[in-house]
């Protein structure tokens, strides 16, 4: 009687369905089964999944419009090709950084929630990390340390909106406060100088002519596509962001994985701090300001939807690199940070509505398309 | 084809047969001494249709509704109240047929025209914005003004006026929305439509939200407004309120209206129900096995209570049988449901799986212990409607196929295929997103997601709603297969024969308790629906 229930005992009932269904109105069934319900295999450039590869498709467009207009402004550099690859390599070395907070972001964003206090949690564990009796350790005290903080402070974060039930920007907004506070009071104020060789080498140095920096970011990224695409943790910060409730009636743990969220993220600003740390050879409660927004802007503008439930580790790396081009761009035509500012700010607002446009007209093209066929 | 598409040929003679005041089955209408002493007719609905995809909601409704008369309209739920409502308060436009407005066809092309041409809405969730005040929420959308600037005294004067006429003049008109019980909010509503110069008001389910002493307060200012001429379109299940305030009864059933203008007082219950039930479109139920409750003891539940949703609930299922839960919306059991599966966290009692006591409030702890849930509302409660079908099948077991916590895709669509192909879902590729699936299939893709895995006992509220006949009957087939392997199954629905037809035994609820509880074939649809709605006649045939 209570056998444990088979999947392979459900074909039998196939057979038994069709016959037993009572007559349905004809026009009724063609509504029921959908309208979008071609013959044969979509392919993966029309087909829904494709959603995220076209998106990032449209990113790596705006990044040659990009390196075009570079080539425009100066092309006496640009006839360099040896200037051409350090320029690369430069552009990278700037979104190493935020290119690390943004994949932490992205996870969080996608799992419905916001997290503020990236900066101030860099800031605190660079501070932390660089504390006399921390740098006493060598550079393994160091790293651990700096993780260890960026983990805790994330974990904190994750509670106060698990269990305590604040709002996610609220309880980011408070920690972004008071992690900055406390990196402050650690460090009375003062620059912490980083005097260990090898944290501050991760800077300078560089493998088969890549700087070590950039490995840590394709690193990060690697591992955070993976646990996205190929892991449970993945699965369920997609269910988790995208129905909260479907998720908890599916029996997930819904409260833990958020705190997991959250401490993930904190992992990332963690290992943002050391490399931050290593680029300065210094740490200071003032620094990685307003890292949260870059970081936010970048996911958003990589195509995650700030509701939650949707998002990409390889547009949120497009929206960083983005991000890094334009700084790059004012910076070899001499202009100044103001206007690249307003440019910024520009480009977030145009990403965003161009890929609302677009997205709409192109499905609607694609809709109708698959109707005539 | 099919028996509707019949119906529609016959749709010439039905127009006559509804002009000479009969029922489209041919039954004469009792004709009311009412029906000449009321005012004159303020609305008229003459064979008013509307579709919904896969659903015809509105099937050829007759409705007349004349100045100062409280018409009351009856109907068991999925009969088309809700939707006749919308018609009427602008949210819908009908397919066909004819509304009649003070002697004019009209057509409200949203909701503010409605309000503008003298219809107001009181819907069951009222709609007011709790942060305003009561003269706020009164004038919401047309305050009065000067030069863009809201004259603030002379909304309060004629918000007070307004209570003055609903006998309420002690509700201050500044006094914040959020601050009033229930009663008062439901006044704030009605203040709302008399600030529109209201011609009809139409109350939806109104004494639902109200303690029972409430509801003589709420008659008292209904006849009030009747009295000045307005007209009160008034929608309740229960029959004593009915019988208490009614003039006239309309009666609804799948889509058209069954009885027109019945004297509310004096036509007996026995023919008010009997125009509600019975099918127009029989659903295929699967045959019931025999000795389906002579499986081992699976659920048991003992004493639970919610306060306010449900109290004192004792039940249990066998493995390999179909226990149903018949109720009206409100009844408490899709909390009762949501409480068994630790969805919600009990107050008292216990949930124990063949003989273990379930932690409360984990869902977690009642998946492990074998329980699935196919929740009331598909969309928001159990879909990701992004996601591809496969990962919604496999929402609740993914993590089974996983290795040292890497999923398993090739594997989790080979499962999810398997079980599409097994409830013939339509279209078959379960790598498209769950939102281009109609409801059925998206209810198939739900109930899926627990074949896999190891259920043993499915919790499903309302797992049919919204699915056209077709699915219906499959979804059906498969619940009655599943009975049939040993797995237990709690089922909850608003349709009475559905529980009648597809559940091994019946438990009816009213209120928060279980008021009876039987085989479903000692039962009928009259008796249950009887029950559910505590009518007083039939008690003697019930008990």
């Amino acid at each position: 009687m209570s056998e444990p229930l088979t999947p392979t005992a459900t074909p039998e009932r196939a057979a038994q369905l069709p016959a037993q269904s009572p007559p349905v109105d004809p026009t009724e069934t063609a509504g029921a089964v959908h309208k979008t319900s071609a013959p044969g295999r979509i392919s993966w450039w029309r087909g829904e999944g494709g959603e995220g590869a076209r998106r990032n498709l449209g990113l790596v467009g705006v990044l040659v419009v990009l390196v075009v207009i570079g080539a425009l402004t100066r092309s006496d550099l640009y006839s360099n090709p040896d200037w051409v690859w350090d320029n690369v390599l430069s552009i990278l070395k700037l979104a190493a950084v935020v290119g690390v907070v943004t994949v932490g972001m992205t996870f969080v964003i996608i799992g419905g929630g916001i997290d503020l206090s990236v900066g101030a949690i860099v800031a605190l564990a660079g501070v932390w990390c660089t504390t006399v009796a921390t740098q006493s350790y060598g550079a393994g005290g160091m790293i651990f340390s700096a993780l260890t903080v960026g983990l805790a402070v994330g974990l904190v974060n994750g509670l106060l909106i698990s269990y305590g039930r604040l709002v996610p920007f609220i309880a980011t907004l408070a920690m972004l406060v008071a992690a900055r506070g406390l990196a402050a009071e650690i460090s009375d104020k003062q620059t912490q100088v980083s005097e260990n060789g090898f944290i501050n080498g991760l800077a300078s140095n560089s493998l088969l002519g890549i700087p070590l920096l950039v490995y840590i970011l394709a690193a990060v990224v690697a591992a955070g596509w993976v646990l996205l695409n190929r892991t449970t943790f993945g699965r369920r910060t997609v269910a988790v962001g995208g129905n909260p409730e479907a998720a908890r009636l599916a029996g997930i743990n819904v409260k833990r994985h958020t705190v997991l969220l959250y401490a993930l993220s904190g992992l990332c600003c963690g290992i943002a701090a050391i490399m931050l740390t290593a680029q300065a050879n210094s740490a200071q409660a003032a620094m990685a300001n307003l890292y949260e927004l870059d970081a936010i802007a970048a996911a958003i503008i990589g195509g995650t939807l700030l509701s939650g439930g949707r998002g990409t580790i390889i547009g949120s790396l497009l929206g960083v690199v983005i991000f890094a081009t334009i700084t790059n761009l004012f910076a070899i035509n001499g202009l100044s940070t103001e206007a690249q500012n307003m440019v910024k700010g520009g480009i977030i607002v145009a990403a965003v509505l161009v890929q609302q446009v677009q997205f709409r007209s192109l499905t609607q093209f694609l809709g109708r398309n698959r109707l005539t066929t | 084809m099919s028996e509707r598409e019949e119906e529609t040929v016959a749709r010439p003679e039905q127009q006559a047969a509804a002009a000479a005041h009969l029922t489209p089955a041919g039954t004469p209408l009792v004709e009311t001494p009412a029906d000449t002493a009321a005012g004159e007719v303020v609305l008229r609905l003459t064979d008013v249709v509307k579709t919904f995809p896969g659903v015809r909601a509105l099937d050829g409704v007759q409705l007349e509704v004349r100045a100062g008369e409280v018409h009351c309209l009856l109907g068991q739920n999925g009969a088309g109240k809700s939707t006749l409502i919308k018609v009427l308060a602008g949210v819908h436009r009908p397919d066909s047929g004819l509304v009649e407005w003070r002697g004019r066809p009209a057509t409200f092309a949203n909701p503010q025209a409605a309000m503008r041409a003298g219809i107001a809405t009181i819907y069951q969730e009222l709609d007011l914005v709790e942060d305003l005040s009561v003269a706020e929420n009164a004038f919401l959308g047309h305050e009065p003004r000067r030069l863009g600037f809201v004259r603030r005294g002379a909304m309060a004067r004629l918000t007070r006026q307004i209570l003055g006429r609903l006998g309420h003049a002690e509700i201050p008109p500044g006094r914040m929305v959020r601050a009033l019980p229930a009663a008062g909010k439901q006044i704030v509503s009605m203040a709302r439509a008399l600030s529109h110069e209201a011609r009809l008001i139409i109350m939806d389910e109104p004494s639902a939200v109200l303690a029972h002493d409430e509801v003589g307060n709420l008659f008292r200012i209904i006849r009030e407004l009747t009295a000045q001429g307005i007209a009160v379109i008034y929608i309740s299940h229960r029959l004593e309120e009915i019988r208490e305030i009614g003039d006239r009864v309309t009666v609804l059933k799948d889509g058209r209206t069954t009885a027109a203008n019945l004297p509310a007082r004096d036509t007996p219950t026995r023919d008010l129900v009997s125009r509600m039930t019975g099918r127009t479109i029989e659903y295929v139920f699967p045959d019931r096995p025999a000795g389906a409750a002579d499986g081992a003891q699976l659920l048991t539940v003992e004493g639970l209570t919610r306060a306010g949703e449900f109290a004192d609930v004792s039940l249990d299922v066998r493995a390999g049988e179909i226990v149903g839960i018949a109720g009206l919306v409100g009844s408490g059991r899709s909390e009762l449901l949501e409480t068994i599966y630790g969805a919600r966290r009990a107050e008292a009692g216990s949930v124990r799986m063949a003989g273990r006591a379930l932690r409360p409030g984990s869902v977690g702890a009642a998946v492990r212990a074998g329980m699935g849930m196919a929740p009331e509302e598909r969309k928001s409660q159990a879909l990701l409607l992004g996601e591809p079908i496969y990962r919604n099948v496999t929402l609740a077991t993914f993590a089974r196929y996983a290795r040292a916590g890497f999923t398993d895709a090739g594997r989790e669509r080979a499962e999810a295929d398997r079980i599409a192909e097994s409830l013939e879902l339509r279209p078959r590729d379960v790598r498209r997103p769950v939102r281009t699936l109609s409801g059925g299939n998206q209810q198939k893709v739900v109930v899926g997601r627990w074949l896999l895995g190891d259920t043993r006992l499915l919790l499903l509220d309302e797992p049919t709603r919204g699915v056209d006949v077709g699915a219906r009957a499959e979804l059906y087939q498969v619940i009655r297969g599943l009975a049939a392997r040993g797995v237990g199954v709690l089922l909850v629905s608003s349709e009475v024969p559905e529980v009648l037809g597809l559940a091994d035994r019946v438990l009816v609820m009213r209120e928060g308790r279980v008021v009876r509880e039987a085989p479903a074939g000692e039962l009928d649809e009259n008796t249950v629906l009887d029950l559910v709605m505590a009518g007083s006649l039939m008690e003697g045939a019930a008990a």
